[in-house]
This record gives C-alpha cells, sequence and structure tokens, in this order.
C-alpha cells in the first residue's frame, strides 16, 4: 500500500526505468505475474521433486529395482480378445500391445456409434413433434444422469444373464448365433485372388475423389451439377463388387458351429465388449445429442431465412448453411466428448474387457510387481491417446473454422 | 482401558527403539492398538462377516490369534478386504501389516515381489468346478471351454500352463472376486470355474444345487496358501510366523483353547509348558510376554479346532484334513519345536 501512495507521488511524468527499486517489482502488475508465476512454478518444482524422492527412497527401502526390463520377458497368462498374435508365451510388451489395440477399437467403435447415436438424438430432440421430442428429452435425461459405470454393468448383466446360454443360442439362418458367450458370425477366408477385389476398391476410391473434383471443378465453370453421389457410391462399392463376382468370389466363408462347450470356429463379439462398447456409446450419446442440439439452435435463424429466401431447398439449406455454422459450435464440446470415451472405456476393467489398465495395468502389474513401471506405462499411453484426439480435433476445428476474406 | 494400553505399549517401544531410525511393525501396531490386517473379499468359510458384521473364518483366524497374541483381544484388528490383484500393493504400500487370505507362497513373490511368507496354513492345489451334466470326466477333455479364473493370481499362470502343455484352447474369462466368478459361473458365461481345490469347495457349498455340480480328479498345481508380511522387518514375521506354529504345535500336543488355562499352570510336557509360558520366556524372544500364545489359543483355537470349525467336515464346506493333517497323522503340518 505505501508503495502504491509513493508512486502516485512521484511526478507523472518521470519515466519509470530510472527510478528502479526492489518495492516496485511487486506493485508492477507485470512483473508481480512473473514473480508469481516463478514461485508457483518453484512450489510445484519443490512438490515433485520431493514426491520423486519420496518414491526412490520407498522402492529403495523396499528393496524394489526400478526399470522396464521385465517388458522383455514372457507374461505368462492369456487374453482372451487378441487383434495381433499372442500366446501365454509372448512378452509383456506384447501384452500391452494387446492391450493398446483393444482399448483403441473400443475408442474408435465407441466414437463411431456415438457421433452416429448423437446426431440422431439430437435432430430428434429439435423436432416439432411433441411425442418425440419429449421421448428424446427424457431419455437423454436419464440416460445422462446414471454414472457411465453402472451403464456398463448392467449392459454386461444383460448380456450374460438375459442371453441364452450357446446351447440354446439364438440362430439366424445356421449362421448367426447369439449367445451370452458372444455374437457368432461366419469369418471370411481370403483366397488369393482376393487381391482383385482389393484392387478395385482402391481404384474406386481414387476414381471416385477424381470424379468429385472435376465435377466441382465443371460446376464452377459451368454451373452444371454431376451426380456426383450416385458416381462415387458405384465406383466405391459397385466396382469391387463386380471384381468379386468376376473373380469367382474368392471368399470362403467359415460358418461357427455347436461344439461340447461353446460355439467354434467363425468370428466372435464378445459380451465384454459388447457391453462396453454399447453403454460408452448410448452414455456418451446423450451429451453429444445436446451438444449437436445447442449448436444448431446457435445458428441464427436469420441464416436459413435467408438461405430460402434465395430458393434454396430445405435439405440444402440444412446442409450448406445450417450445419457448417453449427459444427463450429459443436466440435470443440465434441472434442471433450471423445476423449471422454477413451479415458471411460478404462472401466474395461469391471467387466473384464482386456483393455490397457486390464493387462499391462493390471495382470501383468500384479505378476512382476511392477506397479511404478506400468502405471507409467498406462498414464503415457493415455496422455498419447488423448493429445492425439486432441491434436486432431483442433486441426479440424481450424479447418472449418470462420475464414475471414 | 485400551488408551492406557496404547499409551503403555507406545512409551515400551519408544523405549525399546529409541535408537532406531526407523520403528519396527510390531511398535507400529502397538502403537495403533490394532494390527491391519488384508483378507479376501470373501470365500464360504475362509472369510466371511456374520450376523454382526464381524469377519470370520479360517483366514481371519489367523490375524485374530496374531491379536490376541499382542492385545488379549482378538477385535484388535483392523480388516482390509483385497482382491487378488490389489493384495500385494496393499501389503508393500502398508495400508495393511499382513496379508491372511488363501495366497500362494512362490519363488517371485518371495523374491521378486519383496514378499516374505511365513508358512503355510492350507496346502493346496488348483482344480477345476465343472457343470455335473456336462459330463466331462477330465480336464484334458476342456479342449475350447470358456473359464473363470481370477486375474492377478497364480491360477491364471497354471490355467495358461496347462492348457499349452495339452495341446488345447479355451477362453479366458477373467474377473476380479470369488462372487463375480461364482456369478458368471452360474449364469453360463464360464463353463468351468478354476482356483484352490479349497476356493472352489467353498463356492459350490454356495451354489444353489451344489450336488449338481462337481470338482475335477485332477489337481493342476501345488497351492501352499499362508499369510505373508513386507520384506525387511523380520521381527515382525516371526510373530506371524510362531502365532501360527503356535497353533499348529497346540494341536499336534493336544492343547486346545477348552483346556489351554488348565495346562497353563503346568503340566509334565516341557514344550506345552514353554508354549504356554509356564517355563522359560519364549515371548521375551519375540517382543512380547510369557502369555502370548496361550491367549491365543484360548481365543482363537488351535489348528485343527479353527479347521473343523470354519470349513471341515461338519461345515457346508466339508474340506476333509487330507494332507493338511498333522505329520503324525501323516498330513503335511509340522511346526518347528518351541525351544
Ligand atoms: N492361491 C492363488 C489364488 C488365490 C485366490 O484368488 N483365491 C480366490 C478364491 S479361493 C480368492 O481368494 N478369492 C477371494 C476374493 O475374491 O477376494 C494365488 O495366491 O494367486
Amino acid at each position: 500500500m505505501a508503495h502504491t501512495l509513493e508512486q502516485s507521488g512521484l511526478p507523472p511524468v518521470k519515466p519509470p526505468k530510472s527510478s528502479f527499486s526492489l518495492g516496485k517489482l511487486w506493485t508492477d502488475k507485470k512483473s508481480r505475474g512473473i514473480i508469481i508465476q516463478v514461485i508457483a512454478m518453484a512450489l510445484f518444482c519443490a512438490v515433485v521433486v520431493y514426491l520423486a524422492g519420496n518414491v526412490v527412497e520407498n522402492f529403495q527401502k523396499l528393496g524394489k529395482p526400478f526399470g522396464f526390463g521385465f517388458l522383455k520377458q514372457e507374461s505368462n497368462y492369456d487374453i482372451n480378445q487378441t487383434l495381433i498374435q499372442y500366446n501365454s508365451q509372448s512378452s509383456h510388451a506384447r501384452a500391452a500391445a494387446v492391450g493398446i489395440i483393444n482399448t483403441l477399437l473400443i475408442a474408435v467403435c465407441g466414437i463411431i456409434l456415438a457421433t452416429v447415436l448423437g446426431f440422431i438424438l439430437g435432430v430428434l430432440r429439435l423436432s416439432k413433434n411433441v411425442l418425440v421430442n419429449k421421448l428424446t428429452y427424457c431419455y437423454i435425461e436419464f440416460i445422462r444422469n446414471v454414472p457411465v459405470l453402472v451403464h456398463i454393468l448392467f449392459m454386461y448383466g444383460l448380456m450374460v444373464h438375459a442371453l441364452p446360454h450357446p446351447k440354446q443360442a439364438i440362430v439366424v439362418k445356421e449362421t448367426f448365433f447369439l449367445s451370452n458367450r458372444g455374437f457368432y458370425m461366419p469369418q471370411p477366408l481370403f483366397q488369393p485372388l482376393f487381391w482383385l477385389v482389393v484392387a478395385a476398391f482402391v481404384i474406386g476410391i481414387v476414381f471416385a475423389f477424381w470424379y468429385r473434383r472435376s465435377a466441382r471443378i465443371k460446376q464452377a465453370a459451368t454451373g452444371e451439377q454431376s451426380p456426383v453421389f450416385w458416381v462415387m457410391l458405384a465406383s466405391i462399392v459397385g466396382l469391387p463388387i463386380l471384381a468379386y463376382v468376376l473373380s469367382g468370389m474368392p471368399i470362403n466363408w467359415e460358418y461357427p458351429t455347436q461344439s461340447r462347450f461353446n460355439l467354434k470356429g467363425g468370428m466372435a463379439i464378445k459380451p465384454e465388449f459388447m457391453a462396453l462398447w454399447l453403454a460408452l456409446s448410448m452414455y456418451t450419446a446423450a451429451f453429444i445429442a445436446e451438444i449437436v442440439r445447442a449448436g444448431i439452435v446457435a445458428v441464427d435463424h436469420g441464416q436459413s431465412e435467408a438461405a430460402m429466401a434465395l430458393g434454396l431447398p430445405r435439405k440444402r439449406t440444412m446442409n450448406l448453411v445450417v450445419i457448417p455454422q453449427a459444427m463450429r459450435v459443436i466440435i470443440p464440446p465434441l472434442t471433450s466428448q471423445y476423449l471422454n470415451i477413451t479415458k471411460n472405456s478404462s472401466l474395461a476393467i469391471a467387466i473384464g474387457y482386456m483393455d490397457i489398465v486390464a493387462t499391462i495395468g493390471g495382470i501383468s502389474l500384479n505378476q512382476t510387481g511392477r506397479e511404478m513401471e506400468c502405471m507409467i506405462i498406462v498414464l503415457a499411453l493415455y496422455l498419447f491417446f488423448s493429445l492425439t484426439i486432441s491434436f486432431f480435433m483442433n486441426w479440424y476445428n481450424k479447418r472449418i473454422a470462420l475464414v475471414e476474406r | 482401558m485400551n488408551l492406557v494400553k496404547n499409551a503403555v505399549a507406545a512409551a515400551a517401544a519408544s523405549l525399546l527403539l529409541g535408537g532406531t531410525v526407523q520403528a519396527g511393525t510390531l511398535a507400529d501396531v502397538q502403537s495403533a492398538g490394532h494390527v491391519k490386517c488384508g483378507i479376501s473379499t470373501g470365500v464360504p468359510g475362509f472369510a466371511f462377516t456374520d450376523d454382526k458384521g464381524d469377519w470370520q473364518g479360517f483366514d481371519p483366524a489367523v490375524c485374530k490369534a496374531v491379536a490376541a497374541a499382542i492385545f488379549g483381544d482378538t477385535s484388535a484388528v483392523k480388516y482390509t478386504t483385497t482382491t487378488g490383484k490389489t493384495r500385494f500393493t496393499a501389503l508393500a504400500s502398508g495400508e495393511v501389516d499382513m496379508l491372511a487370505r488363501n495366497t500362494t507362497w512362490t519363488f517371485s513373490r518371495d523374491t521378486d515381489l519383496k514378499l516374505d511368507f511365513v508358512g503355510v496354513n492350507y496346502y493346496d492345489g488348483q482344480g477345476f468346478l465343472i457343470p455335473a451334466e456336462l459330463g466331462v470326466s477330465s480336464a484334458k477333455d476342456l479342449d475350447g471351454a470358456s473359464v473363470c479364473i481370477q486375474t492377478g493370481t497364480t491360477t491364471e499362470l497354471n490355467l495358461a500352463d496347462f492348457f499349452r502343455t495339452n495341446g488345447i484352447s479355451y477362453e479366458a474369462v477373467p474377473i476380479e472376486t470369488n462372487s463375480e466368478g461364482q456369478a458368471n459361473y452360474e449364469a453360463g458365461r464360464c463353463d468351468v470355474y478354476t482356483t484352490d481345490a479349497s476356493g472352489l469347495a467353498a463356492t459350490r457349498s454356495a451354489l444353489e444345487d451344489p450336488s449338481a455340480h462337481a470338482l475335477m480328479p485332477e489337481i493342476i498345481s501345488k497351492e501352499p496358501l499362508g499369510p505373508l508380511v513386507r520384506h525387511g522387518d523380520s521381527e515382525w514375521a516371526d510373530i506371524i510366523r510362531w502365532t501360527l506354529n503356535a497353533m499348529i504345535t497346540a494341536e499336534e500336543l493336544g492343547v486346545t483353547s477348552a483346556n489351554v488355562d488348565k495346562m497353563a499352570t503346568g503340566t509334565d510336557n516341557p514344550e506345552i509348558n514353554r508354549l504356554l509360558g509356564s517355563e522359560g520366556d519364549l515371548g521375551a524372544m519375540i517382543g512380547l510376554d510369557k502369555a502370548w500364545a496361550w491367549r491365543a489359543i484360548k481365543m482363537v483355537g488351535n489348528y485343527g479346532e479353527v479347521f473343523e470349525q470354519f470349513i471341515g467336515k461338519d461345515t457346508p464346506i466339508g474340506l476333509d484334513r487330507g494332507i493338511n493333517a498333522q505329520w503324525t497323522d501323516g498330513g503335511l503340518l509340522y511346526s518347528p519345536p518351541f525351544r
């Protein structure tokens, strides 16, 4: 206080640099900010150093070495869902890789389903039909207000208790089997000629995008529109199908069959995956729905009225005017929902889905006793996933942001 | 009363350990006034809560015996439930002072995990529980089965080895606790439930119709189950080890909770006299008083009494003594002498 008085007593014209005093460092807003930040940083570092020192000391007291060498040892345990080659003779590092892939699988599938569901719900929520509107509202409120873990446990309970035993599985055409051990379907076994289909697919995509570009150029030049959607569909989907038929259908299907204990053969989606996927998607979709609703509402009515006045049909108004502007409002909160799905997927542990937390952060940790190392790995991985998602969404956000001309 | 005891204990402890930098576990336990004991989340007979909400069973009995030896009070125990996965972290971090929860003594746990097993209170092996209607007579016929296993256990390691060496496949259904395992097994999520045979017998007793489920003849591993403590405090380890040995020796020598008071006044068997404190002063050698073992046996019972009370023939668990009989009866229980 005294300093301020002193300062105000100074002749106002005098430049401050000539009258440097220590007290000023504090009264000056800018330098005070720096000082506070330096002190805070120092305190933070001190805490970190203290904690790290504690960890090291406790490790020494326990006589536990610190190191990641154990990652190369055999894991000795089996994992029930492995998208890469893995058995109990594989290393802990490989077990971690299996966990990472399982986490990514649930995150990607969850993000896709939650987005689709969320957009549908968000649009329904704006429906003029009172019944649809209110039902969606109730659904969203109900889902949002029950903790996600409860959703997961409930879904899993449903999968395991409500679905029949494999012996009494719900069978569709001897091809699809639904039971409490999973949803079984035929597995494609690719024959040598299958590369033709893959090649057709790649060519289809390239052609489709080339066509879209030239159609745009043509439209810009002549104003003439081309049937872009249908041509793209035909070349991306139709061409591979044509190649498939012409090359003599080079896929054999392995069908699941009843065996002594389980269904054998085919592909299976396990109830653990299914429960986690549905629960996470439904939960997050409820939040996304609100985000989408808010985004659409945020676009001024005048915008669509103006578009209509220009003679744009309702669908085009939506696609070209409303949605692009709504997206700017939607993307940032949507990003945090995507991060939530990824992080919430760690609740997999509650139902035994073998994600990162269950593999390297669970069984490996427990069997090797390397708590610190395993938790560091798990933390680093989640951080990496989250940063990647944020990075991508920020890039996308920038791309669709208002470009001022 | 408790306060005075605590104060005295703390004073004694600080006198004793005045010079050392770091107080031992016994001193910590005495100044806290209770033993922090890690047990399982619940296995019928082995660890369960009674009507009053107190933990009872074959495993908590070890905690109670230790509390009786130190405090003369079986309720001076603070129980912490642990799963197969959390138990070692709980012990290593000091959340509990000891674990008594069907934990297998293995090389890597004893060495690499920096734990100290102090003895064996149940010699077990891994078995398989399966619905009788499946008509499977050997574990080698389990090709393609779904198997429920608790994660973080020796069970899952043995299982992986067993199926790999026999060249058969299975689907592992990982679960955290015994009750989850039972629920999944009953719902038919898995065909087979595998864990220590004692745990299977216990779980089977809790099923709706135990006779519809059978334990397979194969026992695929050795699972010596026993209490354990952290590495690095041998004095504390000694107390747990010798409390367990006292219970085993008491049975061998015919000392029971019923006759221990009479025997404590002196018998013509010098080992009983040393055990119960009427001769020599073994208690002082582990930092306790003369009557430590007498209290443990009086308040909890000898090994055989505890076995019969919680998991023996006349309980729903119905386990035979089998190899858990005294060495004098052809079993493996063999306590080092009290001398
Ligand atoms: N003995 C094995 C397995 C021990 C184990 O997990 N046993 C089960 C069943 S007998 C158990 O204690 N479950 C108690 C719980 O679920 O908390 C080990 O030490 O790894």
